[in-house]
């Protein structure tokens, strides 16, 4: 039966390896954020042997491209952005330590055995529950590539921030199951 | 012939680009809930719940619905009787997209060239205008902001005549399965049959628009829009595509007559945030 599990980061091997899919989880403490064009650059970097602006080790990383922040708020509406856009960028950052990332929709098979391989699971959010979401942040910082403006890596710090597990440590994939418990075939 | 200035409608469309992030429309408010009643797979009652909540945080606290705030689309109609002075119309909505995007604290996600070098405008302009001249003295302006996921989950398709009706809803409901979690379901799919190449994607936008449950005033389409739904929700795909019984809120198919030799067909997804919202000047 799926759980809800409480964690704080950074994530450790035995963090993740309680979570299965189907189950919700709400996380608290430091989160990045990053989409395409962060993620690129931070491979660039991996590749050229260069240190890079945030650690890794036991980290998450929560694909999103903020909306503005309103006076008194620490960040505006932030939703989950559309996970199959880093796949070819995802695997260097899971060799580097990364235990999960959050976005919305499937992710590609080269994820999905990475994620087995080095112990670190997917999560998916809401897309669209952008105002809900923005409620469990309670700070938010650029800490590189301010230049991509709402595609910056920021640093925020979360708690009880509700997602659920999509694609847990042992290959398993919800958007697979899921959808073939319901299908019906005439 | 009535005058209507141009900072009028600048006005009105700074007001509609807020508006329309804040507060979704009702009959999509209603449909949600109905929704959640007819959901069997817990982790899509607790997606269900989540968007409910959402709703209610973005209404009380003025946050968008979605940090996606769009592309600004409008589909405009212009009474023929009306002048519009002191300013140009075209600029005069664009003004509004440009102050209601800063003043509402809204995403600016347009960038200014497509494929080399991608700068954001940093105002979310420019806008995609539809203007239909129609007979009157009145403005209906029709805002409706399109997130770039549904939309990337979106398709034309030239079929051939011969493919017929089912040839169209076997390409649906494929489209449809296969797009999966990806355009946030559930969805609302906009369906358009006919025209040319370009008028069936635009036709296709515009049954996005049309109330949650109405249907096309053609018996033969409305029982195909019926037949659509029902299939797409026999996919499994469910909410947020985790598995589940809902994945389409409806489907809504307008048509338009096309040539002889071609049958053009086009698949706008809409997302569970069904944002747009109207004045009339």
């Amino acid at each position: 039966m799926p759980k809800t599990v409480k964690l704080t980061t950074p994530l450790t091997d035995e963090d993740v390896s309680k979570l299965n899919i189907g189950d919700t989880v709400l996380l608290s403490g430091i989160i990045y954020t990053g989409r395409d064009a962060a993620h690129k650059r931070l491979v660039d970097l991996i590749e050229q042997g260069k240190e890079l602006p945030i650690e890794l080790k036991g980290q998450v990383m929560y694909y999103v491209g903020p909306a503005p922040a309103p006076p008194g708020k620490p960040i505006g509406s932030a939703g989950p952005t559309t996970s199959y856009r880093m796949d070819s960028l995802t695997t260097q950052l899971l060799e580097r330590g990364l235990k999960a990332s959050i976005g919305k929709g499937p992710r590609g098979q080269n994820v999905i055995d990475s994620m087995e391989k080095n112990k670190a699971v997917y999560l998916a959010a809401v897309g669209g529950a952008a105002a809900l979401i923005a409620k469990s942040i309670k700070k938010a910082e650029i800490i590189a590539y301010e230049d991509l403006g709402a595609e910056a890596i920021r640093k925020l710090e979360v708690e009880d921030f509700p997602c659920i597990v999509a694609n847990d440590i042992y290959g398993n994939d919800l958007y697979k199951e899921g959808v073939a418990k319901y299908e019906i075939r005439n | 012939m009535r005058e209507i200035k141009a900072n009028q409608i600048t006005e009105i469309v700074k007001k509609l680009c807020m508006d329309a992030n804040f507060y979704l429309p009702e009959d999509v408010i209603d449909t949600i809930k109905q929704a959640k009643e007819k959901e069997e797979s817990q982790t899509g009652k607790d997606v269900f719940d989540m968007i409910l909540q959402n709703i209610e945080i973005s209404e009380s606290e003025k946050l968008p619905l979605c940090q996606d705030t769009g592309f600004a689309v409008f589909f405009i109609e212009l009474g023929q009787e009306v002048h519009i002075i002191g300013g140009n119309f075209v600029d005069a909505i664009n003004d509004g997209v440009r102050q209601g995007y800063k003043e509402g604290y809204l995403r600016k996600s347009i960038v200014d060239d497509p494929v080399i070098d991608r700068i954001n405008t940093k105002d979310n302009t420019p806008a995609v205008i539809y203007t239909d001249i129609v007979p009157g003295d009145k403005v209906k302006i029709t805002f409706a902001p399109k997130g770039g996921g549904s939309e990337n989950m979106s398709t034309v398709k030239m079929l051939k005549a011969a493919d017929g009706i089912e040839g169209v809803k076997d390409f649906v409901v494929d489209f449809v399965k296969n797009a999966g979690g990806n355009p946030c379901p559930p969805t609302i799919v906009g369906i358009g049959l006919g025209g040319t190449f370009d008028k069936v994607a635009q036709i296709a936008k515009k049954a996005l628009l049309r109330p949650i449950g109405s249907r096309n005033p053609n018996p033969k389409y409305s029982e195909v829009e019926k037949e659509l739904l029902e299939r797409i929700n026999k996919t499994g795909v469910g909410p947020m595509g985790l598995g589940g019984r809902v994945t389409a809120l409806d489907v809504h198919i307008e048509t338009y007559p096309c040539h002889i030799a071609t049958m053009p067909v086009a698949i706008n997804i809409q997302c569970h945030c069904c944002r747009h919202k109207e004045a009339i000047i």
